[in-house]
């Protein structure tokens, strides 16, 4: 029998010719990633136990994506700490907010191909699930498992039972991954996935671009899954190729055995939101078009890479917005393609607001939170009560599309008349 | 292991990282002052109400979201020893042993049923027994991974020392 392309991965991390779901195997880790929410702890449990060195500083970086630009100086004091613990473990790459290419960790690692295809990727954040999109094992952890491995570059895992999601057909131009995301999650529920690993196969995901399918994998987490997973192909050789990035490409075996098997048709799959209080509270944006909404947010590891802004654009061009419109592109890159290829002047025409690559505004934080009450239509992953601000104020999950589309209006509307006449 | 004793406070399902200890408290690493702030986002009187020792009772996929462990700290610091859970998002069982804050057990439908809001439990962890001491009743609990046993009771993973590798 074979093996699904997450036990294949963590088969070789654990030196074992296979491995089985259920198992609890030691895996080493290729690369790990703190930010300065998971990394200031982390850092500071190994200074406490007097460890003096990680196990590979070239294997580990760092990014200040949460609170930056710092709100206050508790905050402030925060990435201080976490400079001086990271120069203090001799961690070099270093993408410090504001200095040259910085920005939100997971679309980072996309840009800056710090994850490779085939590799064991820990992240101190729950979406670093994300990078499973390239084809990498990519799972999110706590601060206290982030500090072992540091110290060990290993750690524990239970090997995960697949679920194999077949994409059939092509998306419509007016629907995203964002959408496809959204409309599984709401067929299999918060925790369908629960410690479970999700693959995506077929032609719908052939077609996707890459960044897509790390919209795709980001938004497992939300179904529970503790990876997303895409096998690599030609789109995704290539992009490692351009970026002199050599790896050993891991696929699922024809014989593979799957927990379970969906199929979705993928041109069947509408514009989706996700209502309050739960990503799998979703259902086609026209159920409840015209819904009066208060603000627009696009931005996110989910929502603000390059290509979700070219879509956005592609809505607001010449066009105005009619509420509280707020963009943030999730790296300096990306906001510097956006910039050279007009976008940031097509929103600014529109009269909306250019943040700076920040995680600020998506889980509440800082740079924009929602007041009592206050309705936002966004381009994140979480809807959960307060979470992007007060306890009453409302999140509806979309796609940059409708997110576009909905700013346009004033109220959540399906982007399909905004592409078709 | 030992036997535990609380009075159990119950929540339902999807109880999530965010409610439990809301975003803007993230640059907070203080125990103290997380305790304060502790499951917020469903009942804001719940640091007054808890003692240290109580129990959570709560419904499907509790801990879901974010990999913050100020999550289980927060619980931790409130006094929260164990949660009860149907079951439990997976960042935050990790984060629970490997930082041994909280010791998360699995439960069915028909405890979660039998038990209410305020009412007095008794863990025995050598047994695998649950009893409610308001109501009566002993349940039999499912037997937790050897892995997850031997890293809570060596206080986490970082002070654990592999038996095999
Ligand atoms: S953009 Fe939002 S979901 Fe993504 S890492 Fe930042 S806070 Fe988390």
């Amino acid at each position: 029998m074979g093996m699904t392309i997450t036990e294949k991965i963590l088969a070789r991390a654990s030196n074992k010719e296979r491995v089985d779901p259920g198992e609890i195997i030691i895996a080493r880790v290729d690369k790990v990633m703190i930010h300065d929410v998971s990394g200031p702890p982390a850092l500071k449990i190994l200074e406490d136990l007097g460890v003096e060195k990680v196990f590979d500083p070239s294997r580990v970086w760092v990014t200040e994506d949460h609170f930056v630009p710092p709100p206050d100086t508790k905050s402030a004091k925060n990435l201080i700490e976490l400079r001086r613990l990271a120069a203090k473990y001799g961690l070099r790459k270093y993408y410090r907010w504001g200095v040259g290419q910085y920005g939100v960790c997971h679309a980072l690692c996309f840009e800056e191909a710090l994850v490779a295809p085939g590799e064991v990727f820990i992240g101190g954040d729950s979406h670093t699930n994300t990078a499973g999109g390239i084809g990498s094992f990519a799972a999110g952890m706590g601060h206290t498992d982030i500090a072992f491995i540091l110290k060990n570059g290993w750690t524990w895992l239970r090997v995960p039972e697949t679920l194999l999601f077949k994409i059939n057909g092509k998306l419509r131009e007016h629907v995203m991954a964002k959408d496809l995301a959204l409309h599984i999650i709401g067929e299999i529920g918060a925790s369908g996935a629960s410690y479970k690993a999700m693959e995506f196969k077929g032609e719908g995901i052939k077609n996707m671009n890459l960044e897509e399918r790390l919209t795709l994998c980001n938004m497992t987490t939300e179904a529970g899954a503790k990876n997303g997973i895409i096998e690599p192909d030609e789109k995704t050789i290539q992009y490692f190729k351009e970026r002199g990035v050599e790896f050993k490409p891991v696929c699922s075996d024809e014989d593979a055995e799957y927990l379970e098997e969906f199929s979705v048709d993928a041109s069947k799959v509408e514009p989706m939101v996700a209502k309050p209080v739960s990503p799998a509270n979703s259902s086609p944006v026209s159920e409840d078009e015209g819904l009066e909404i208060d603000r627009v947010y696009i931005g996110s590891c989910t929502g603000g890479k390059l290509f979700d802004l070219r879509m956005a654009a592609r809505i607001m061009k010449n066009r105005r917005v009619k509420i509280r419109t707020e963009i943030a592109p999730a790296t300096q890159s990306i906001y510097l393609k956006a910039l050279n290829e007009g976008l940031i002047e097509i929103f600014a025409k529109a009269g909306a607001i250019i943040l700076p690559p920040t995680c600020g505004a998506c889980f509440g934080g800082h740079m924009g939170v929602l007041g009592e009450g206050e309705i936002c239509v966004s381009t994140t992953n979480r809807n959960f009560p307060g979470r992007m601000g007060h306890r009453s104020s409302k999140v509806y999950l979309v796609s940059p599309l409708t997110a576009a589309a909905s700013a346009i209006t004033g109220r959540l509307t399906n982007p399909r008349e905004f592409l078709h006449g | 292991m030992k036997v535990f004793r609380g009075r159990v406070h119950k929540f339902g399902d999807d109880i999530d990282t965010d409610v439990i200890i809301p975003g803007k408290y993230l640059k907070e690493f203080d125990p103290k002052e997380l305790a304060k702030h502790a499951m917020e986002g469903v009942d804001p009187e719940f640091p007054r109400k808890v003692g240290v020792g109580d129990f959570i009772l709560a419904g499907e996929n509790f801990g879901c979201g974010s990999s913050r462990e100020h999550a289980p700290m927060a619980l931790h610091a409130a006094g929260i020893r164990i949660v009860l859970a149907k079951s439990f998002a997976r960042i935050f069982y990790r984060n629970s042993i490997n930082g041994a804050y909280l010791l998360p057990i699995e439960i069915d439908d028909d405890i979660y049923n039998s038990i209410s809001d305020g009412d007095e439990v008794e863990l025995d962890l050598n047994k695998m027994t649950l009893r409610n001491l308001t109501s009566g009743g002993e349940f039999a609990l499912k037997e937790i991974p050897e892995i997850v046993v031997e890293i809570f009771e060596a206080g986490g993973i970082l002070k654990w020392k592999p038996k095999k590798l």
